[in-house]
């Protein structure tokens, strides 16, 4: 009675302050930022903020409040757009989303899909800004019970995803996991600083040498964005660009937006659950939102009936992880605004310009500035609405793009992939990662080893490992003042239930798994090309056991040995089973022996060296030139279009990427020419 | 035309090419603000809150805007900022640092490309840093003299030893504590959660972080301030911290303390580390070449943002009450900051070898 006797009123003073046409307007213009900035892949919350960050300063605060929560809020909305149209996840928060978004616009259903989307999204927001109103003057305690052991084991549930989307022989899952895990520990360590896979000597090369620039790259690591890209969406496009269709087979489209809110509908309960699964991994502050999606779509498969579809378009798997996602940004504000501890990378932005409105996030907001508390809350659910609304509106009409002929499509994409990729550290070294990692995304796909796992294994590696050498730590350090001290830290109720639910996910996930092709059927063929990669990898973390083993920190040293060790073991069982199996075993698969990409009327490398090509000219001409050459070559020797048509298209591509820089005020990649010659921007 | 404009003209444009005074006017360009840090973090913070204001004082009011250049610890961003001219660039680019850059300079890393003194400072902001105990160690200080901490176990969240928490870290060592810290946390913010969950049992926090965080919970009890680190006066002696005037500094805690000396090589590194941690942490620079009467125009429009009718209201909660140094000041403090005694720094590097296995070569 007391909470409410604090809220209510706080919460009507808050609603008074926000229902004024000056901060409607506001947080109107933030929503259709957060829409434009959302829809392409790569750039988010954090761009979008970084925008309007200059003109907070001086604003009002409830309008300055508006316009950044709802440029924020709806990003996790708009970002579906690529994901399920593309098969490219628009962010961190949409990967999970491409598993079945992107096939059901295969069968020409993407109006479908994405007005499902949108109406989970919006019924998370919802959700997240409801529970947030009350949960945020009693949360203080709880977020506080989640110490480092908990937070260890929720990361541990989400690995445990992996069992379920390992696809059909469970090794090639674990083997992929670790792969990943292993990527994800390049670089400097983030206990004692040692460098991983990269060698010590490159760090005293001379300034301005590429060996010391990919030090620079390398020391860092490699970053979500890239891997993001290069994993789901390069493989997807040169698939597509190969197949010379549009990307809804045969241009046909088939149920609309309406049956997108009816499927909703009939998945209600679901969307309940995954949205509460958000608002609760959103709470936790150093979790990060990036695994969430994949918990709620780990959750949404165990929980069906009829598991079949999934990964070949299943509506469930999009209603699940995009009620988490868009229910997660409301969760976050929680250790934002009470404990001023940003949960992402965009909230650490937000919190700076509520620094510029004259507000520090900390427990002094919301106990003395409750209605500006509430003010958050109430635009994160106003521009939820307002955002889904639209985007639901949009749905119907931009679906249509999927019916476009791809190969018209494909040089813009490209084009947004690039710029996106490059946004990631402004290097030359981001195009270079970005098309290593994609081949690695290439074959992955082409021999059906599961992406989605990689991908949780990339995404979780830094947490892991630094929860477990911390948690680690703490515990030995708490039992030495004694047993009952040290099992009160680490076998807390909280624990034990994390603990429970990841082995009954781990053991249903593997019965499972056998059901479930998270990426379709894919047929088998010859031995030599499948044995060849399943050697390469062998050879990477083979070289990744040596260089682990080889660093003197046992800190730093322990946990990429351990997962190599696991990913080595894993690999070489498999290395048996191919060398005892028959040629024919599923153990063979491979896209290129029958199916969509064996008939394919392009060659995979013919392909990729368009891709190639226009990296490579990039690196000599900069990417503004690069790009203009590129694309003028594609529409008139790979589409077979006219002069006229292929200047023009070019043309508005330029424009529209040279805008969209100018606008966020970023650069492009510069090549060799421009360290010889001054050029105006945008050549530079 | 005539022939005399012409020639009077002529003649301008070559006095203005032979570099004689000129007047900057950015009117109608962009200034690049680059940090070598990302969107997150207080170096953004602090960027973000300078740049609107420069954007009105700068003659010509160009639009200032913050460039993130994170990667490699901040050395990324300032080895490329060392690449950078001022014939290349004409007052559109300049340079924001932090304590994080200039530790690895000091400390001889071989990442670091840059030589402060090619650059040419027009700002320089202090901040300040406060440690603060749970009660039940606090109980155990008698008064100043911390020596009653010797005997316990800490435990300690922190970014890394070659960073910003090399000054607190040496300090515990100093009092004869024995802290095991856990390495590898991403901010300061994570250490005082740690605190608060019963995890840590020491923490610090940047002054305006301490404000906005740590205060809450000394009024609720369950965490004392103990020290400050403390501020410089015009002499360069460490006094109390004038955000903070009832909290002692460390070099009184230290003097009351039995085992640690204010004196000595330990006392020099501690001193020269802090200085340019804390009170010489974060600066604004032109690239190498600028002209002085560039400096001149840039330094005049920061005095311009410092006069401000509002810039105590509007700076005290995002920087905290510090000295926003100019002209000199900031020349002294970037002297202050970037030159550590060759026997300090010795010592620094042996003790992170033999402590914590950390080599710096």
């Amino acid at each position: 009675m007391d909470l409410l006797a604090t809220a209510l009123p706080a919460l009507g003073e808050a609603f008074a302050l926000i229902l004024q046409p000056q901060q409607l307007l506001y947080l109107t213009f933030g929503v259709l930022l957060g829409l434009s900035v959302g829809v392409f892949p790569g750039l988010g919350g954090i761009a979008g903020l970084s925008l309007v960050l200059p003109f907070i300063f001086g604003m009002d605060p409830v309008s300055g409040l508006a316009l950044m929560v709802g440029l924020v809020a709806v990003v996790p909305t708009s970002d579906t757009f690529a994901s399920v149209l593309m098969g490219i996840p628009g962010s961190s928060a949409s990967q999970a989303t491409v598993l079945d978004g992107f096939p059901l616009a295969r069968k020409g259903e993407a109006a479908r899909a994405l007005a499902a989307a949108f109406i989970s999204s919006l019924f998370g927001g919802l959700l997240g800004a409801t529970i947030l109103t009350f949960f945020i003057l009693i949360a203080r305690p709880l977020v506080l019970a989640f110490a480092l052991p908990e937070m260890l084991a929720v990361t541990l549930l989400g690995l445990a995803m992996v069992a379920i989307l390992a696809g059909r022989i469970a090794l090639k899952g674990v083997a992929a996991a670790c792969l990943g895990l292993l990527v994800g520990t390049i670089g400097e360590a983030g206990h004692g600083g040692s460098l991983r896979m990269v060698p010590e000597s490159w760090m005293f090369a001379a300034t301005g040498s590429t060996t010391f620039e990919s030090y620079q790259y390398l020391a860092d690591g490699i970053k979500l964005v890239i891997v993001g890209l290069g994993i789901f969406a390069i493989p997807e496009i040169i698939s597509l660009l190969r197949q010379n269709q549009s990307i809804a087979r045969g241009a046909q489209l088939g149920s609309g937006w309406a049956q997108g809110l009816r499927d909703w509908w009939a998945n209600v309960w679901l969307s309940v659950r995954c949205s509460s699964i958000g608002v609760i991994v959103g709470v936790i502050p150093g979790l990060g939102g990036s695994v969430v999606d994949w918990i709620a779509y780990g959750h949404t498969v165990q929980t069906a009936k009829d598991r079949s579809q999934f990964g070949s378009g299943d509506i469930r798997g999009v209603i699940g992880p995009e009620s988490s996602n868009n229910a997660k940004e409301g969760g976050g504000l929680v250790p934002t605004l009470i404990f001023g501890i940003p949960g992402s990378g965009s909230m650490a932005v937000f919190i700076g310009g509520l620094a510029l409105l004259g507000y520090e996030a900390g427990p002094q907001l919301v106990q003395n500035n409750l209605d500006i508390t509430y003010t958050v809350v109430w635009s994160l659910a106003l521009a939820n609405v307002l955002g889904a609304g639209l985007c639901i509106g949009l749905s119907g009409p931009i679906a249509r793009l999927t019916t476009i002929r791809f190969t018209l499509l494909a040089p813009f994409l490209f084009m947004m992939i690039a710029f996106a990729a490059f946004q990631s550290r402004q290097s030359l070294g981001d195009l270079v990662a970005l098309f290593a990692i994609g081949l690695l995304g290439i074959f992955l796909r082409r021999f059906d080893w599961s992406r989605p796992a990689f991908l949780i294994g990339f995404v979780l590696s830094t947490q892991a490992e630094n929860f477990s050498a911390n948690a680690n730590q703490i515990a030995g350090f708490k039992f030495k003042q004694g047993w009952a001290e040290g099992l009160g830290y680490v076998a807390t109720p909280i624990v034990i239930v994390i603990a429970l639910l990841t082995v009954v996910s781990v053991y249903f996930g593997i019965r499972q798994s056998k059901q479930i092709r998270s990426e379709g059927d894919v047929a088998t063929g010859s031995k030599r090309a499948p044995l060849i990669f399943l050697l390469a990898l062998l050879a990477y973390v083979g070289t990744a056991w040596i260089n682990a083993y080889s660093i003197n920190m046992i800190s730093d040293k322990i946990f990429p040995l351990a997962v190599a060790s696991v990913g080595l073991l894993a690999l070489v069982a498999l290395l048996v089973r191919m060398m005892m199996a028959g040629e024919g075993d599923e153990i063979f698969a491979d896209r290129e022996a029958s199916g969509e990409d064996a008939e394919a009327p392009h060659s995979l490398w013919g392909t990729l060296a368009w891709f190639g090509a226009l990296l490579l000219l990039t690196s000599l001409l900069g990417f503004v030139l690069a790009l203009a050459l590129f694309m003028v070559a594609f529409f008139r020797v790979r589409a077979g279009l006219n002069w006229v048509w292929s200047l023009g298209l070019t043309a508005a591509g330029i424009a529209f990427i040279c805008f969209l820089a100018g606008m966020l005020n970023r650069d492009f990649p510069p090549g060799l020419l421009q360290s010889y010659v001054n050029l105006p921007w945008p050549l530079t | 035309m005539t022939i005399k404009t012409a020639i009077v003209a002529a003649g301008f444009a070559v006095t203005a090419t032979l570099g004689a005074a000129q007047d900057l006017d950015l009117s109608g360009k962009t200034v690049d603000y680059v940090i070598p840090f990302s969107e997150s973090g207080g170096s953004a913070k602090w960027a973000n809150f300078y740049a609107p204001l420069l954007s009105e004082a700068l003659p010509g009011n160009p639009t200032v805007v913050v460039k993130y250049m994170p990667g490699a610890g901040s050395t990324k961003g300032a080895n490329w900022f060392q690449a950078q001219t001022w014939e290349d660039t004409e007052g559109t680019v300049i340079f924001g640092t932090s304590g994080s850059t200039q530790f690895p300079y000091l400390l001889g890393d071989p990442r670091v490309r840059y030589e402060y003194s090619d650059w040419n400072v027009v700002l320089a902001s202090g901040t300040g840093g406060v440690a603060y105990l749970p009660p039940a160690m606090a109980e155990k200080l008698d008064g100043l003299d911390a020596s009653g901490l010797a005997g316990e176990d800490f435990i300690w969240g922190s970014q890394g030893a070659t960073r910003l928490d090399l000054v607190p870290l040496l300090a515990w060592k100093m009092l004869g504590m024995n802290v095991e810290p856990v390495f590898g946390i991403k901010g300061r913010g994570d250490g005082r959660l740690m605190f608060e969950r019963g995890e840590a049992n020491v923490d610090y926090q940047t002054s305006s972080a301490y404000l906005a965080n740590v205060t809450p919970l000394v009024e609720n009890g369950s965490a004392v301030p103990w020290m400050t680190w403390g501020a410089l006066d015009e002499n360069g002696d460490i006094v109390r911290d004038p955000t903070f005037p009832d909290i002692p500094t460390f070099k009184e805690v230290c003097e009351a303390t039995e085992g640690c000396n204010t004196s000595g090589e330990a006392w020099d590194a501690w001193k020269a580390f802090m200085i340019a941690g804390f009170p010489a942490q974060k600066m604004i620079f032109l690239p190498k070449g600028s002209p002085d009467w560039a400096v001149d125009a840039y330094t005049e429009a920061l005095n311009k943002v410092l006069a401000r009718d509002d810039f105590a209201e509007i700076s005290e909660a995002r920087l905290g009450v510090y000295p926003q140094m100019t002209g000199k000041g900031a020349k002294n403090t970037l002297t202050l900051g970037t030159q550590v005694p060759a026997e300090a720094k010795a010592f620094v590097v042996d003790w992170l070898q033999e402590d914590y296995g950390v080599s710096l070569k």
